[in-house]
């Protein structure tokens, strides 16, 4: 009964705390990042006060927050008003389950795990519908019709561009997707180059999901202050906050797995160390993309709304069609070579 | 110890209440909002039940299409109605008899199809996924594209058919709408619309004079 115990609900629950902890951590030091590129790229200086580099802002923000009131607008429905920033860090964390880090170590390994992670990325966007609604505020409200119209649209393209990677690797498997991408060919074998107008199209629709900038209308501080949590404040704001960053590392995660090899070296493998697979250059290819999210931030302008809902519908769901029929054609033909790995 | 299949089973009548309960709610919830979020975790706790039956891709299927995309959109549109909740109770009573006798006939004919299938006493096979030695996923993709490939495909016009009456039937035709060519804007030159004009730097005629005393008005 106790081994049962230990090994059935204690290990699953330290091995989770071992993907979450370490998380949250990291998204106190991607906020971090951000501010201090964002600074560097408007030639300010960032953060720079609470400790070494300013390392500590991070940390110092999530305590202010934490201590602040939590404020519950008049006439705002209240359970599904505080069950909103739930709703959407739930899903945002359990997407993680399925992510490979190397050959061994993932938590879950499902054979419908990119279903899965499809599934859980789209049960993100309740979260905040239901936060615009139950705020009981127009701003809030408007928020959350952007973002709804805008999470479907491009949830669409999204789910093409995996279609692509699946006809290819043959599986649903995360593990399998970056087996089937190893070949003597090293760097030529990944999916990133028969799939090269997927791949570019995936990671954008990944930053119109996160509603990063320059997709983040949902928020628009310039037109409708601050979009769905505008009426948030304290903890609940935090969680919101937590849910959108973990959902960048996310994508910035999935981007390597699905199309460069996820922790495949892209050196020959007669170069030592630096040729081997290793976690490490799963953590430098996400390292590039979650900078890219940065990058996007500080160089486009906002999107109008309208011209959002064309490039999903008008262009980038067309080209993932038709890269469907390429993908496929590819495998009949046999003009890519699919690695089986080891 | 506990034993799985009797964990199986306490899981399988957990997620059935559930089910039932927030089925029950769709129903019964006089706002709007609350019976769609209801609508959603009955759809969830169906898939959980699927999910036991080892049918995973249709259970991920199911929050996939219905709980990612069908009802989002439903929420969306419910958001926006504005019901007045006197006018949707007004007709409870005058049509309870024949919701009544709708539902005692879909209960006879629920019975008949249980009597049918207790009578024939029809053995479920073994999982064929499980024989065949592949995944849930990779058999029914298997069985789909090969031995079920007309249906599907038939499946899949119908629905294509669908939308595009979806579509008629909402476009109508106005006139005097002034519409935004994307491809135009893209292709616009920028000399044509700006003009970066050169001129020499302006220099001041004399030193500027030192600002006098501050006169009232």
């Amino acid at each position: 009964m106790l081994d049962q115990l230990i090994n059935q609900v204690g290990l699953p629950i330290v091995y989770i705390l071992c993907i979450v902890l370490p998380l949250v951590i990291t998204v106190a030091l991607y906020v971090w990042w951000e501010r201090k590129v964002l600074g560097w790229m408007h030639v300010r200086m960032g953060p720079n006060k609470v400790g070494p580099f300013g390392l500590l802002q991070a940390f110092a923000d999530v305590t202010k927050l934490l201590i602040k009131e939590v404020i519950l607008p008049t006439s705002a429905n209240r359970a599904l008003y505080y069950m909103a920033p739930l709703i959407a860090l739930i899903p945002a964390l359990a997407a993680w389950a399925v992510i490979p880090f190397n050959d061994k170590l993932v938590l879950a390994n499902v054979n419908a795990g990119l279903l899965y992670l499809l599934a859980m990325t789209s049960l993100g966007v309740y979260g905040i519908i239901l936060a615009g609604w139950a705020s009981n505020s127009r701003y809030a409200l408007l928020g959350a019709m952007r973002s709804a119209a805008q999470v479907i649209s491009y949830e669409l393209a999204m789910g093409l561009c995996l279609v692509c990677v699946l006809v290819l690797a043959g599986s649903l498997n995360l593990t399998d997707i970056v087996h089937a991408q190893a070949g003597s060919k090293g760097i030529f074998d990944w999916f990133m180059w028969p799939l090269l107008p997927v791949f570019v199209i995936y990671f954008i629709s990944g930053v119109a999901e996160t509603n990063r900038a320059p997709f983040d209308v949902a928020e628009g501080e310039s037109e409708i202050v601050a979009g769905f949590h505008v009426e948030y404040s304290g903890s609940a704001f935090a969680l919101f906050f937590l849910a959108e960053y973990a959902n960048m590392i996310l994508i910035s995660f999935l981007a390597p797995i699905l199309f460069m090899g996820g922790w495949l070296s892209p050196l020959p493998a007669s170069w030592g160390i630096v040729g081997q697979a290793s976690v490490l250059w799963l953590f430098v290819k996400v390292f590039v993309f979650a900078f890219m999210f940065l990058w996007f931030r500080a160089s486009f302008p906002r999107y109008r709304y309208d011209q959002i809902m064309r490039l999903g519908w008008k262009v980038f769901i067309p080209i993932t069609i038709v890269w469907v029929l390429v993908a496929g054609c590819m495998k009949f033909f046999g003009w890519v070579t699919v690695g089986t790995g080891g | 110890m506990i034993d799985p299949n009797m964990f199986q089973l306490v899981c399988f009548y957990a997620f059935a209440a559930v089910t039932v309960v927030a089925a029950l709610g769709v129903i019964t919830l006089r706002n709007t909002v609350h019976a769609v979020l209801s609508l959603v975790l009955t759809f969830f706790s169906t898939a959980c039940i699927w999910l036991l039956a080892e049918a995973e891709f249709l259970a991920i299927a199911l929050i996939v299409v219905y709980v990612g995309a069908v009802m989002v959109l439903f929420l969306f549109v419910v958001m926006m109605l504005d019901i007045k909740q006197e006018h949707v109770r007004e007709g409870f009573i005058k049509y309870l008899p024949v919701g009544i006798i709708v539902a005692l006939v879909m209960l006879g004919e629920m019975l008949a199809l249980i009597g049918v299938r207790a009578m024939h006493q029809a053995v479920m096979g073994a999982d064929p996924a499980t024989v065949a030695g592949m995944s849930n996923t990779a058999w029914l993709g298997n069985a789909l594209y090969t031995q079920f490939l007309l249906p599907f495909e038939v499946a899949a016009l119908i629905l294509t058919v669908g939308v595009v009456a979806a579509v008629v039937l909402t476009l109508r035709q106005r006139t005097g709408v002034r519409h935004q060519q994307a491809s135009q804007q893209v292709r616009v030159n920028p000399r044509d619309r700006v003009r970066v004009v050169k001129m020499a730097a302006e220099v001041p005629a004399a030193p500027q004079p030192a600002p006098g005393k501050e006169t009232t008005p």
